[in-house]
């Protein structure tokens, strides 16, 4: 089997895996970073989106071996030394989340969205942007507000 | 009311996990020496399997066995099980076919499950699986029902040659039909209501395992009730006794009625986990979920309306056909009549109501619960007709609503239910006001002036949740009683667990719970811990579904506090040297009447176990103290929801405008959570009228069956929502409480075609109301309109 290195949260990593391995089996599987989530087949949901060198992808539909050197991060390494992520407080903070298996993707597509189009979002920017990740319990109405705010407290 | 005591909108204890990625879902467990399961699937949705070959398969690399109906059979364990008996109009049982958990002899529908690949990775199982060769011969198959029950029609089970596993009926149809002989208008609809997959984000999955050390087995799996799992696997399917078989159900990622089911896939895992000697994981992929989670919805209906010279509703009657798939599910049977019918009063003092329903087998997927299960199809019949009416006698049609509704409680429908208290008129004037309906006409103006129609759609429902009292479902057929169970165990330091039969996957118990402990016991939310899902720690309980876990669940632990204060009582009458009548409880202080004298709560704890101030002959130490709660009557959450749409009539693209929700919970606990649960209801039921369906093809293939093909609601497709409250707290229950759980749901989707067909003069659109449907709609409605 091949191997592969990577950076996964800010530790260097690498093992042998089948050729066919997606990063998200690789994260699951190998590294026992169960934060990352697949929710689907076919790249609709998001729920298992993470970030690859500052971009949100989905590790559903990426092998791990094309990955080789990059620096990843997932939901597991958004807090920085014991802090939650002003996206992750703001989800707590508006009820953004109810049974909890979107919202790590959600919390990372989020922190793409502000990455790439700023502090100030209005909700019909966020409402477009969220296409990607689908939720089943909160009607979207908590997580459109947790991103408008986790958005300015991403700004102080 | 404290910082987080009840009604506040405290922050949920349970998010921290979720929000770091250390939530533990099912998937996230892996047991030690653990092997996968591949389920290998009917590709046709009828047909006789006249032999399976395994060899090739079971040489593939890692395969440790394949296993197929003969082996189960050989193994004598039982099939999947139906826990309602519901009894014909002539009385006769309800014909149900069996329900193997691996086939024997015969496939029924696409997805059904054939045989099970167990190998030492699912890459392994899932190729190991492409070698099976199965000798399949083809029948026809039959999806639609009105196909299903003609003379001729391929017979899907013996048992019921027909096709028709029941023809139930519920109310007086003389009366009715006397209502309708003597009305003065009468209207007539038919009303598909469209099949849904309730597609929870994470997929169905089990870990199987056995200890042949003890002879016992522990099952992780994502279930919305781990007892009633237990209970079945044990006493029906025959796994193992109670005592010899663990249900652990961890952070489970939605259920929405689709995980109260006992599946082929759980029994399989836990069967094949001693059969292979190693614990068997299994998980859905999504395809696999779309094609083997129970469906919702599903029927068929004509309802006609009668009303006097005055406008008021004097009489209903309904058809309704029920699709309950290949197989019964564990509560298919009674969603289409005891959980349907009873609620087509609705809102409304109708004297006499007649309903008749077929339940009708077809070779599709088992139909089961979703979010409302009964509630949603009888709402949409109820206030589709209420409108219809309305408009076809000229009356504005929250006037019609208004004349028209209950307005004194007790009240006994003539469909079994007692509604025992609500104010239906404040809640629909509430809406009225907060929707701004004063200001429609302008609005319609503005629309029009930009090419657009715009109208309003009302939905006043009313469900029946806190299921149920166990004595009156036991009369209806249930196959078990509906209490809740509760244990409060207080540490000796005064902190607290609570072990509780429901079960939270997204409702936020672990909060809500513990604000009712903190309240009661006067102690910080902090120092309470709510148990739940694992069958070892929690002793029984009958889980989570219909709205139950507030009106139900905490009434249990209500009453288990109430037993709790009373010991604290006995034991600060001890140490206080007072009589015991003398003590009083307060802001978690127990004190001695008219004096200062008083001990904490957590010192009485301490008390309580340290047992040096009484003689454990006459008080027993320790303090810890169980309940059960069975109901003495549903509750009945009700409200109006309006919707406020603009249609394109040149796309047929609609856009919700605004969405106004008034609903009647009884009290609230956290009204944060609940208008979580409120907005959440409401996209699902957004998503039924406008975006979601299933389909078939003629021969019964699910032709959506991935989300690039079965449209789920997006953030862009739905509006941002209005939420108001009026409150009548329920008397059957200590805390007040109705349930909130599948209100939005229920309420949602008559609300959006009302207000689709009020944009279209009136024409009739079918949901889901796609961009498509809506633009053939506006067609005819133009057509029509230069006819007359």
């Amino acid at each position: 089997m091949p191997k592969v290195s990577m950076t996964v949260n800010g530790k260097a990593v690498s093992a042998n895996v089948d050729a066919r391995t997606l990063l998200v089996q690789f994260l699951r599987e190998d590294l026992r970073l169960t934060g990352t989530h697949v929710g689907c087949d076919t790249s609709q949901c998001g729920c298992c989106v993470v970030h690859v060198d500052g971009k949100a992808i989905k590790s559903c539909t990426v092998l791990a071996l094309t990955l080789e050197g990059a620096n990843v991060t997932t939901i597991e390494g958004l807090a920085q030394d014991g802090k939650l992520h002003p996206m992750q407080e703001a989800f707590r903070e508006n009820h953004a989340l109810q049974c909890g298996f979107c919202t790590p993707g959600m919390i990372m597509t989020s922190v793409d969205i502000v990455n790439r189009k700023g502090n100030t979002l209005d909700e019909q920017t966020i409402r477009h942007e969220l296409e990607g990740n689908l939720c089943r319990c909160t009607g979207y109405h908590n997580i459109v507000k947790a991103v408008a705010a986790g958005a300015e407290a991403m700004a102080k | 009311m404290s910082a987080t005591g009840i009604g506040a909108a405290v922050r949920r204890k349970e998010d921290l996990r979720f929000i770091t990625g250390r939530g533990q879902y099912t998937d996230d467990i892996n047991r030690p020496g653990q092997a996968y399961a591949y389920f290998l699937r009917s590709p046709h949705a009828h047909a006789e399997i006249k032999s399976i070959d395994t060899r090739d398969a079971r040489a593939a690399d890692g395969v440790l066995a394949i296993l197929t109906g003969d082996d189960i059979a050989a193994d004598k364990v039982g099939g999947l099980i139906c826990g309602w008996m519901i009894h014909s109009k002539d009385g006769s049982a309800m014909k149900a076919g069996a329900h193997p958990a691996l086939a024997q002899g015969k496939v029924r529908y696409v997805g059904d499950h054939v045989a099970v690949v167990i190998a030492e990775t699912l890459a392994q199982a899932r190729d190991a699986s492409e070698k099976i060769k199965v000798d399949y011969k083809v029948l026809p198959a039959v999806v639609d029902m009105n196909d299903a029950v003609k003379k001729g029609a391929p017979v899907i089970h013996e048992v019921s040659g027909n096709n028709t596993v029941y023809n139930w009926h519920l109310g007086d149809k003389a009366a009715a039909d006397a209502a309708f002989a003597k009305a003065k208008h009468v209207t007539k609809l038919d009303i598909v209501n469209n099949r849904l997959v309730p597609n929870a984000m994470e997929p169905r999955a089990a870990v199987g395992d056995y200890e042949p050390g003890t002879e016992s087995f522990t099952l992780y799996t994502t279930s919305q009730n781990p007892h009633v799992a237990r209970l079945v696997l044990s006493a029906f399917i025959g796994i193992a006794p109670e005592h010899k078989l663990r249900v652990i159900a961890p952070d489970v990622g939605g259920g929405f009625g689709s995980k109260i089911f006992i599946y082929a896939e759980e029994t399989v895992c836990v069967w094949a986990a001693k059969k292979v000697g190693r614990p068997v994981k299994w998980t859905a992929d999504r395809s696999e979920s779309f094609l083997s989670d129970a469906h919702g919805r599903d029927h068929v209906t004509h309802a006609e309306l009668a009303l006097d010279e005055g406008g008021k509703i004097t009489g209903l009657r309904v058809n309704t056909k029920a699709n309950l798939g290949a197989y019964l599910s564990t509560f298919s049977s009674s969603v289409p009549t005891y959980l349907y019918a009873p609620l087509l009063s609705g809102q409304y003092d109708i004297p006499a109501i007649y309903a008749e329903v077929d339940g009708i087998y077809t070779n599709t997927t088992p139909v089961d619960a979703y979010r409302g299960a009964g509630r949603p199809e009888a709402t949409f019949v109820v206030e589709r007709l209420v409108e219809v009416a309305a408009r076809e006698t000229g009356v504005d049609p929250a006037q019609f609503r208004l004349k028209n509704f209950v307005r004194s409680f007790p009240h006994q429908t003539p469909v079994i239910m007692a509604y025992d208290t609500g104010n239906y008129q404040a809640a629909l004037e509430k809406a009225l006001k907060m929707a701004d309906y004063r200001g429609l006409a302008r609005r319609k103006a503005l629309s029009a002036r930009a090419g657009k129609l715009r109208g309003i759609g009302f939905s006043a429902y009313i469900e029946a949740c806190g299921i149920a009292p166990s004595a009156a479902v036991g009369s209806l057929g249930a196959g078990v009683g509906l209490w809740e169970s509760a244990e409060v165990r207080v540490n000796p330091i005064g902190t607290v667990e609570v072990l509780t039969g429901s079960h939270s996957h997204g409702q936020g118990h672990e909060t809500t719970f513990a604000q009712l402990v903190s309240d009661r016991l006067g102690i910080p939310i902090d120092n309470v811990s709510i148990v739940h899902g694992d069958t070892d720690k929690v002793q029984m309980g009958m889980g989570t579904y219909g709205s139950r876990s507030g009106a139900v669940g905490m009434s249990a632990i209500f009453k288990a506090l109430d037993k709790v204060i009373a010991k604290g009582k006995k034991v600060a009458a001890y140490c206080l040297e007072a009589s015991e009548n003398d003590i009083d409880f307060k802001d978690g202080k127990f004190s001695v009447k008219g004096t200062d004298r008083n001990l904490d709560f957590g010192s009485v704890a301490l008390q309580a176990y340290i047992a040096h101030k009484f003689n454990g002959q006459d008080l027993e130490p320790g303090l810890k103290e169980g309940a059960f709660w069975d109901p003495t009557n549903f509750t009945f959450p009700a409200g109006v929801h309006i919707c406020e749409v603009e249609v394109d009539p040149e796309t047929g693209i609609t856009r919700i405008d605004r969405w106004t929700a008034v609903d009647d919970f009884g009290r609230v606990i956290n009204p944060m959570i609940v208008e979580g649960q409120v907005h959440g209801g409401i996209g699902q039921g957004v998503g039924q009228a406008l975006l979601e369906g299933v389909h078939y093809n003629k021969d019964g293939q699910l032709v959506t069956a991935s989300f690039n093909d079965y449209c789920m609601p997006r953030a862009d497709d739905l509006p941002s929502y209005n939420v108001g409250m009026t409150q009548t707290p329920c008397p059957s229950n200590p805390l007040g409480i109705k349930g909130c759980g599948e209100a939005g749901a229920i309420a949602a989707p008559p609300a959006v075609i009302n207000a689709i067909t009020d944009a279209l003069g009136h024409e009739d659109v079918p949901m889901p109301a796609t961009p498509l449907n809506v633009w053939r709609a506006a067609q005819k409605a133009v057509a029509k309109k230069a006819a007359e």
